[in-house]
């Protein structure tokens, strides 16, 4: 992976009024990443989008796209860009293989390529049996396909996707969701979803927003390893007194979850686990269950979100 | 710039509504040229014209009341072409797609602009037709045709512009058509002010008449062109604003 820098968006902030939509937002993607942009509703995820794209004018900040500003050249920087909205941006009443032309020529895609371009569009997104249909007429899922190859036509460095799977089946979401992961190859993409297990199935890079204000960013591994949030939860028949446990060494708090089951806390790189074991066997607790717990990253979009 | 102009041109002719309008404006244009023509051919009217040495001839009486009564049939078909221009893309989520591509806004109201002036060609050529017809019969004042022409030109840019303008203030086509008319009724009845001159200066009408008599005189050029410069100019103002 190569550290080029695609998108670099510094100190954004979009305020509707006195409503800060977005506040002092800095981040970079890189070629190749693809990031997932994950926020309840109204966090100000599409708003950034839309600053990004240019479809909306930041109150502050500043956006640069491939290396170009999106204020002093805009052009040059939204040729780099591909863009989905959150309602797929499509003329109803053209036939798909008429709109993606359009969309091509739109883009600049030189005369003679534009039908190389179509076509590649239309394989990618597999499209191959309603390319002479209506838009109008095809289902939400094709519509959605249509969305994403008009956002791929020109193979701009960077795609950008809002909310690209809502209201589609989970075999069209698994597609999509394919293609997603393919398009990384060859393109950086931004996604931005409430939905956590796409993050989980896509993504390389994560950044949680809530209230218009950037909570975290990280790998996905690094969300993993967080995600090992040091505890273990224990299962005993005849437990002791939480003292005793305490006193076990690496052990640093002990949660009582019902009677006979504990959640408890170690420090790093001192997994208690074995001592456990050995100490449960040894005075007859009658061991049952000894599992690794793992926050889900549900729990740590909870956590994040919900503490401010 | 020229690829939106194309797929504006292409889309009227997607929707039943631009064949309508065609269709009727023919039927239309026919029926008032074919009666004008009669009432020119009428013995009498042919012996006034006969005795009167300051009479019109044969193009200011057909062409020049034929155009006057079209650019009027105009005036009332214009807000129905130009309603949806941008408001249709701004309900339909579309107008995203637009200014996300690498296009200034500039193009785009000038290629939605030209698009639809595609389209009144298509008509004004059709309608171009019937004139000529008279040739069979008679020689035509080409010089006043021509002006008579360049007149609609311009009266149809600056309904389409202002059209356009009001288009891109609204989500909702009906709305804007409404608007739409009834500001091009009011630039049309502001010069029935006889006395005030600047209403007078103002009004719609009054710089088309001349060229239909086949004067070309600049001031009239110009504000047309003025016009229809305006109008697109706060339309990419508008469309600007609407990112801030």
């Amino acid at each position: 992976m190569s550290s080029e820098t695609l998108i670099s968006v510094k100190n954004l902030s979009r305020y509707y009024g006195d409503f800060g939509a977005v506040q002092n937002i800095s981040f970079d993607i890189k070629r190749g990443e693809i990031l997932g942009f994950l926020g309840p509703n109204g966090a100000g995820k599409s708003t950034t989008m839309q600053m990004i794209t240019g479809t909306l004018a930041p109150t502050t900040g500043q956006i640069s796209v491939g290396g170009y500003d999106l204020l002093d050249h805009p052009l040059k920087a939204k040729a780099a860009l591909g863009y989905l909205p959150e309602q797929p941006p499509l003329y109803r009443d053209m036939v798909v293989e008429e709109y993606l032309q359009f969309c091509a020529k739109l883009h600049h895609v030189p005369r003679l390529k534009v039908k190389d371009a179509v076509d590649r569009a239309i394989e990618q997104c597999g499209l191959n049996t309603v390319n002479k249909r209506l838009i109008g007429n095809l289902s939400k899922g094709y519509q959605q396909r249509v969305g994403i190859a008009q956002a791929i036509i020109h193979t701009p460095s960077i795609v950008i996707l809002d909310e690209p799977t809502v209201g589609l089946d989970p075999i069209q979401i698994r597609e999509i969701r394919e293609l997603i992961r393919g398009l990384g190859e060859e393109h950086s993409v931004i996604l931005s979803t409430h939905i956590l297990p796409e993050v989980q199935a896509v993504c390389n890079n994560v950044q949680i927003i809530n209230n218009g204000e950037l909570i975290l960013t990280d790998t996905i591994d690094g969300l993993f390893t967080q995600m090992q949030n040091n505890h273990l939860k224990i299962g005993l028949r005849r437990p002791p007194e939480i003292e005793i446990l305490k006193q076990i060494e690496g052990v640093e708090g002990v949660e009582l979850k019902d009677e006979n089951n504990f959640y408890i806390q170690y420090s790093n790189d001192n997994n208690p686990a074995e001592r456990l074991a050995e100490k449960a066997v040894a005075a007859n607790w009658g061991l049952y269950e000894l599992t690794p717990e793992q926050r889900s990253l549900e729990q740590i979009f909870v956590d994040l979100t919900t503490e401010l | 710039m020229f690829t939106i102009a194309k797929r504006e041109f292409k889309s009227l002719f997607l929707s039943p509504l631009a064949w309508a309008i065609l269709g009727v404006m023919q039927i239309i244009f026919g029926w008032s040229f074919a009666i004008l023509v009669y009432l020119f051919i009428r013995p009498d009217v042919q012996a006034n014209l006969a005795n009167d040495p300051s009479a019109p001839g044969l193009t200011s009486m057909i062409v020049g009341s034929l155009f006057d009564w079209i650019a009027i049939v105009l005036l009332l078909i214009t807000p129905f072409l130009t309603m949806r221009l941008i408001s249709e893309e701004r309900r339909n989520k579309t107008l995203a797609l637009l200014i996300s591509a690498p296009v200034s806004m500039t193009s785009i109201v000038l290629g939605k602009f030209l698009g639809l002036m595609g389209f009144f060609m298509i008509v004004l050529l059709m309608l171009a037709l019937m004139p000529l017809s008279l040739m069979f019969g008679g020689d035509i004042d080409f010089g006043q045709l021509g002006a008579a022409f360049l007149g609609l030109i311009l009266w149809l840019g600056a309904l389409t512009a202002l059209g356009l303008y009001i288009s891109s203030l609204t989500a909702y086509p009906t709305v804007a058509a409404i608007t739409t008319f009834g500001v091009f009724l009011l630039l049309w009845m502001v010069g029935w002010a006889q006395d005030v001159a600047v209403l007078q200066y103002l009004s719609f009408t009054d710089h088309y008449q001349s060229l239909l008599k086949g004067l070309i005189n600049s001031t009239d050029i110009v504000y047309y062109l003025l016009f229809i410069v305006l109008f697109l100019s706060l339309s990419i103002y508008r469309l600007d604003a609407e990112r801030l």
